[in-house]
């Protein structure tokens, strides 16, 4: 008797802000998010501690697949250097490329080469066809034995590409884990022969374990290179 | 907001004889609306920052055919890691291969620290002998491995017949194939 009533308040929440705004988000990062180009050589990457960014712009691409055949590929932005490097290639080992067929290596942006010299035409026509390349198995750059290493002139090629263009020129090496060893040994052997001692390898990103060395200089605030 | 306004003529009083239409509510429940908003804004994120592939650089030295030019190491402050099948690994401390010891990437960055904390960290060197059998991976964790023991002079050189038939023969003896 003579209690004030409290009067029931509905605990319905109108949800349609919060829908809104979650929308709003997703619609966002749906934008903004940068979709992977497709990737004509499918690679498992090793992992690293290392946090910089692979470069993406004036970038010549040395592949390493899982069998340890050998690819090269230049960045879709270069075109200019790409026609340059199949030009001297062309000269240098008397192909007698088309221009129609330099142009499916320097014009179409995921193309890469992946024969020996000598099977360079027919494997540039089977790139100009879409799919064309899709069930052909090749057999990736001769780089493992030290008397016919032809990714020696690929890079020296590409060098004085770049050099001409007046771009510095960034090399990485995308290798696969279970790439076996002598690959890799063959593609810095060509670097050395032309003098290129700075590149990069291509790794996905793992965490610092803890408890390490540099965890510990990184807790300091004192790492360097990392970051 | 998420309702509609179903009556008719705005509270406008209907004539005797029109029948009227019962009020349906058109409130929609957007809980589970919401919570398929954010399960697709996480995967959005997650996937784009998590895919990002980062670079490792490597600098090499240049070839020197002078010995005199070369770089010397003591003897004392050196490790040797040499990199086979199946990631197995083998060191040795200074010069003679023939002590030649196996551990596993777990294994490794005790050795490595071990060997830091007892020698002048001025001449401490680690040399990265990777052998045919090792794969890609390997070296990339092995260079992963120096930045995370924080080593600051390593050098990968091609491995010596003779310390490739020791690690050949010590495979053989641990059926490593």
């Amino acid at each position: 008797m003579g209690r004030a009533k409290l009067p029931r308040k509905s605990t319905n929440i109108d949800m349609t802000a919060m829908c809104d705004v979650a929308f709003l988000l997703l619609s966002f990062f749906i934008l903004a998010a940068k979709f992977k180009p497709p990737e004509a050589l499918k690679v498992t990457t090793p992992n690293s501690v290392y946090t910089k960014m692979v470069p993406e712009h004036n970038v010549l691409m040395i592949t390493i697949d899982k069998a340890g055949k050998v690819y090269l590929s230049v960045s879709d932005n270069n075109s200019a250097e790409k026609q340059e490097i199949i030009n001297t290639i062309n000269s240098q080992k008397n192909l007698g490329l088309t221009d129609q067929e330099k142009g499916f290596f320097s014009r179409l942006p995921t193309s890469y080469i992946g024969v020996p010299f000598s099977q360079l035409k027919p494997f540039l026509d089977k790139m100009g066809v879409p799919d064309g390349l899709k069930d052909v198995v090749v057999g990736g750059i001769p780089v493992k034995d030290t008397l016919n290493n032809e990714l020696i002139e690929w890079v020296r090629a590409a060098m004085t590409a770049f050099a001409n263009s007046g771009t510095p020129m960034k090399v990485v090496i995308r290798g696969d884990n279970e790439a076996k060893y002598p690959s890799f040994q063959g593609v810095i052997s060509a670097f050395k022969k032309n003098d290129l001692l700075k590149f990069q390898l291509v790794t996905s990103p793992v965490s610092i374990p803890t408890g390490t060395e540099l965890w510990k200089a990184n807790q300091n605030g004192t790492a360097k290179g990392v970051s | 907001m998420a309702e509609m306004d179903t009556s008719s003529g705005g509270g406008h009083k209907k004539g005797p004889g029109v029948k009227k239409g019962k009020k349906l509510s058109t409130r929609v429940d957007l809980t589970p609306m919401v919570d398929l908003g954010f399960l697709l804004i996480t995967f959005f994120i997650f996937t784009t920052t998590m895919s990002q592939p980062t670079a490792m650089p490597l600098n090499l030295p240049k070839d020197v055919d002078k010995p005199d030019e070369q770089n010397k190491v003591k003897e004392s402050a050196v490790l040797t890691i040499m990199l086979g099948k199946n990631n197995q690994i083998y060191y040795y401390e200074g010069m003679d291969p023939t002590k030649l010891q196996s551990t596993s990437f777990k294994g490794v960055r005790d050795i490595v620290l071990d060997k830091k904390r007892r020698t002048d960290p001025a001449d401490f060197v680690v040399i990265l002998k990777p052998d045919q059998d090792a794969t890609y991976g390997d070296v990339v964790n092995i260079v992963d491995e120096m930045k995370i023991d924080d080593v600051k002079r390593f050098a990968q050189v091609d491995i010596s017949p003779m310390e490739y038939s020791l690690v050949q023969r010590t495979e053989q003896a641990n059926g490593i194939h």
